[in-house]
Formats: C-alpha cells, sequence, structure tokens
C-alpha cells in the first residue's frame, strides 16, 4: 500500500449535516506518531471531521482511511480510541464501574483500569459516582476511558476543557509520552496555548483547512507573534479574500 | 458471537438499575399493585377470576416497554451509546445485553407479581404455577424488546411515550381483556390474531383454567420478542447524521 505511512489520509471528503454541507472537501494527511491539533472557530467542523475519522459520521463523499483500512472498519475498533465532545460516560455508575465495562469490551488486561486512573488523576474519586463529579473530573473519565489498553490512533475531542492549567500540563506530558511511543494522536481544542505543544496543526473554519503547518511553519508564513495571533491573521486574510471576490 | 462483551453489557445494565431506587419500585412493585388494585375494586364480583391471569401479561408487559425503552434511549442521548458503536462489539451484543438485564428483572418482577396475585389476591391457577410464572416472564421479556425495538426510532423521551398508543394501547385493547377475543367482529378478531399480547393473554388463561395446550401461543410470542431483538441490532446504526 502506497499510503500505509500514514495514520490518518483523507481526500477531498465532504459531510452534510442536516441539509448544510459543512465538510467542503477536506483533504488532509496525518503522520504517524504526530500529536495534531485541529483548532478554529466553533461550529467550524472540528467534530464532525473526527467523527468521519472515527467512522460514526455519514458521509457524502471523499475518502477517509486509517491505518491503512476504510474508516469505521471492524479491525479498527480496538485500534482507534475515541472521546466524544461531552462526556459519553454512565453518571449512574461509579468512575471505576465505567472503565471496568470498557476495558471488558475492550477485552484488555484489568490491570488497565487503575493505570489510566493514576493517568487521569482520578484515584480519589475512583468509587464515587459520576453524576456527583464536577465538570472536568467528569471529562477526564470520558478521556481515560479512550486510554485503556494500547490503540494507536487517538481521537480526542477537547480533552482539555474545563481543566486547570496544571492538570492540562501533566495531560499534555502524557499526550507527548504516547506519540514518542509511536501513537498518533488527534486533539481537538479551543485553548490557544496547547497549541504550541502540538507537531503540526490544522486550523478549521466554516468546513474548510484554513492552515495544516507546524507551529513554527505557521508563525514564519503569518508572522504573528504566537499561534492565537498567527490564526487571528489568518481568518482575517481568508475573510477579506471572500469580500475581495464577493 | 462475543458472549464476554454481551454478559459485561447485561451487567452494567443491570447495576445501573439497582442504582435507581425508583426504577425498582416501578419494576417490582408497582405491577402488583395495580393488580392488587384491580382485585380490590372487583371485590364483590367475580371479575377478578377471569381478568386476573390477563393483568399478570398486562402491567408487566406495560412497565417493561417504558422502562426498557426509555433507559436505552438515554444512552443514544447522553453519547455513550456513540462511544460503543467505536469500540469492539456487535450491535446484538447491546441489544441482548439489554435483553438479558432485563429478563433478569422480568423473572424477579413476575416472581413477585405471580406471588402477590396468588396468595394475596386468590388468584385461582388449576395449571402449574411455574408454567404460569415462565409465560408470565416471556411477556415481560417481550415487553422489553419491543421497547428496544421502539428506542430506535425515538430521539426523545415524549417520542417513546407516543409508542404507548401506537404499539401498546391497541394490544390491550385488543387483548381479550375488555371481551373476551373470540367475541370479537371479525375483522378485530384477525388483528388481534396478530398481536402478541393476544397469545401471552391466552396462554396465562389456558393455565388458570387448567389446559396446558399453550405451545402455539408461546411459539408466536417467543418469535416477536425475537424479531424485535433482531430488528432492534438491525436498525442501530453505527454512522450517524
Ligand atoms: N447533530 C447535528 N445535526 C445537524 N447539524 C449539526 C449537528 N452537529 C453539528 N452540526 C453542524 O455542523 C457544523 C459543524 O459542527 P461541529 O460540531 O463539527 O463544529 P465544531 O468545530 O466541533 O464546533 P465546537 O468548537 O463548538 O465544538 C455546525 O455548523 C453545526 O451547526
Ligand atoms: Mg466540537
Amino acid at each position: 500500500m502506497v499510503n500505509s505511512q500514514a495514520a490518518v489520509l483523507i481526500e477531498d471528503l465532504r459531510v452534510r449535516r442536516d441539509k448544510h454541507e459543512v465538510l467542503h472537501g477536506i483533504d488532509l494527511r496525518v503522520p504517524p506518531g504526530a500529536v495534531v491539533g485541529v483548532l478554529g472557530p466553533s461550529g467550524g467542523g472540528k467534530s464532525t471531521l473526527l467523527r468521519a475519522i472515527v467512522g460514526v459520521q455519514i458521509v457524502q463523499s471523499g475518502r477517509v482511511d486509517v491505518l491503512g483500512l476504510p474508516a469505521g472498519s471492524a479491525a479498527l475498533r480496538s485500534r482507534v480510541a475515541y472521546m466524544t465532545q461531552g462526556t459519553s460516560v454512565y453518571d449512574d455508575l461509579t468512575v471505576r464501574q465505567n472503565l471496568a465495562y470498557f476495558r471488558a469490551i475492550l477485552g484488555v488486561a484489568r490491570s488497565e483500569v487503575d493505570r489510566v486512573i493514576e493517568a487521569t488523576d482520578l484515584g480519589d474519586v475512583a468509587d464515587s459516582l459520576v453524576e456527583t463529579l464536577s465538570g472536568g473530573q467528569r471529562s477526564r473519565v470520558s478521556l481515560a476511558g479512550a486510554l485503556l489498553g494500547s490503540p494507536e490512533l487517538l481521537v480526542l475531542d477537547e480533552p482539555t476543557v474545563g481543566l486547570d492549567p496544571v492538570l492540562r500540563g501533566e495531560l499534555w506530558r502524557l499526550f507527548r509520552t504516547l506519540a514518542a511511543g509511536g501513537v498518533t494522536l488527534l486533539v481537538s481544542s479551543h485553548v490557544m496555548d496547547e497549541a504550541a505543544r502540538c507537531d503540526r496543526l490544522l486550523l478549521l473554519r466554516e468546513g474548510e483547512i484554513l492552515a495544516d503547518d507546524t507551529p513554527a511553519g505557521l508563525l514564519e508564513s503569518t508572522g504573528g507573534v504566537d499561534t492565537e495571533d498567527a490564526f487571528l491573521r489568518l481568518i482575517e486574510r481568508a475573510t477579506t479574500d471572500v469580500r475581495g471576490v464577493s | 458471537m462475543k458472549p464476554t462483551a454481551t454478559l459485561a453489557t447485561a451487567a452494567r445494565v443491570l447495576r445501573q438499575i439497582l442504582h435507581d431506587p425508583r426504577t425498582i419500585a416501578l419494576l417490582v412493585v408497582v405491577p402488583s399493585l395495580l393488580i392488587g388494585l384491580m382485585a380490590w375494586l372487583f371485590d364483590t364480583t367475580p371479575v377478578f377470576a377471569q381478568v386476573g391471569p390477563a393483568m399478570l401479561a398486562l402491567f408487566p408487559f406495560i412497565v417493561m416497554f417504558l422502562v426498557t425503552s426509555i433507559s436505552t434511549l438515554r444512552e443514544r442521548r447522553s453519547g455513550t451509546l456513540e462511544r460503543l458503536l467505536t469500540l469492539p462489539l456487535r450491535r446484538l451484543d447491546i441489544i441482548l445485553g439489554y435483553a438479558l438485564a432485563f429478563g433478569v428483572a422480568a423473572i424477579v418482577q413476575a416472581g413477585v407479581a405471580v406471588g402477590f396475585a396468588i396468595y394475596v389476591c386468590g388468584l385461582d391457577v388449576e395449571g402449574s404455577l411455574w408454567l404460569l410464572l415462565g409465560v408470565a416472564v416471556l411477556d415481560a421479556i417481550l415487553g422489553t424488546t419491543l421497547g428496544l425495538l421502539a428506542s430506535a426510532f425515538a430521539r426523545t423521551e415524549f417520542q417513546v411515550v407516543q409508542f404507548m398508543p401506537a404499539l401498546v394501547f391497541p394490544q390491550v385493547l385488543l387483548g381479550g381483556v375488555f371481551l373476551p377475543r373470540d367475541q370479537l367482529p371479525d375483522v378485530l378478531r384477525s388483528i388481534s390474531d396478530w398481536l402478541p399480547l393476544s397469545h401471552a393473554i391466552d396462554a396465562l388463561n389456558a393455565i388458570a383454567r387448567g389446559t396446558e395446550d399453550i405451545g402455539g401461543d408461546l411459539l408466536i410470542v417467543a418469535a416477536f420478542a425475537l424479531g424485535a431483538v433482531l430488528l432492534g441490532a438491525l436498525t442501530l446504526r453505527r454512522r450517524t447524521p
């Protein structure tokens, strides 16, 4: 296979949601072992793109290959882990019961439950019902579920939302460790200072890719002082381009 | 098939039920209370002896339908279903896991309801009590599997409740509770022959009378339950809009 090196390969992906086209022909190539930040304004299509990559999004046309297989293939289900935006865990179970259930389905070692509880710093609340946790704790339970086993690709939709800087720093160190071990991570975020920790950045706006570059490359091409500034410049440039045409 | 995923799902659903005292009460206590109310209502008449067995089909069926469809709907809306569908388990594992968990609940429910009807309300049963219990469980499982199927076509709790008049009430009206099925007008009679609840009620009545020729009725109820499970798994889509 020619493209077997790419962890994710997307060609001309179009997605309609509720009669509107929300992704207008996306092309993307994610190298293995990279941490890719998916950024952009709210409603820009980040979640839709991630859903297409894990194979839960009905797509209009185009090609989405993940680890050399069509997205959503049965063989990918134990190799790709997904954390949805919004916490997809059972409120009426404890943290440990949630993770034990996902572990049983994945068929990985029981010790994995303790490992991910530790990795997400949930030890103190491991036996509390999820409905009694704070928003940030809840989202960490959801993240812990995605860390079970040894997935080759992690697709995380806003994993650090609602977390304090110390915890965010710890999680990003974990992401970097995973990537150093060859795991590919796609992480969407609204927090721009997280962008600097990525190997590549993807800026999605109104269903199109405005930029797909390294953080350094982005600063250079836009002349921005930091990633936030660079993105603002890109978005401004795109907006004036549209005005110029019409 | 992957039995561990099915069993893990069933265990998880049971654990969720056990966390919620209201659901336990609805499942275990409410059908018996309603049967008790019926017995009291008809205390001075021979009516309860006639409709009592049917009540063992009716209330568990309705309660199971509601509880199952709403809990699977919650799974859909909370995003956990989307997560499950990206994990290595089959769609049938999810549906069977639910059917199994509520099947266990059905055994408890039917045990309590049958015991209550006979020992507290004085329902006369000529035939085998075990058979009566078995049919009551099967009937509750039918409610569960139809609830699973219905939730696939609903997006909100309100829509689930809209299925009650469509799927449940006609079966109740035509099931032979209000008027024995052989006295129904011909057209309604043939329709009622095609409704699974009618056969569950027929079977329970037959056991109460001591005639135990109920193989055909049980086969029909079981076929509907199985069909609903398979259809439920087929209508569960991994990809959504
Ligand atoms: N369930 C849905 N049904 C119909 N349209 C949807 C649905 N979810 C999202 N959309 C539309 O798709 C577009 C992209 O949404 P998406 O959720 O991918 O954005 P996002 O970049 O993840 O935004 P956010 O940062 O707010 O999470 C939006 O215009 C939105 O209105
Ligand atoms: Mg989003």
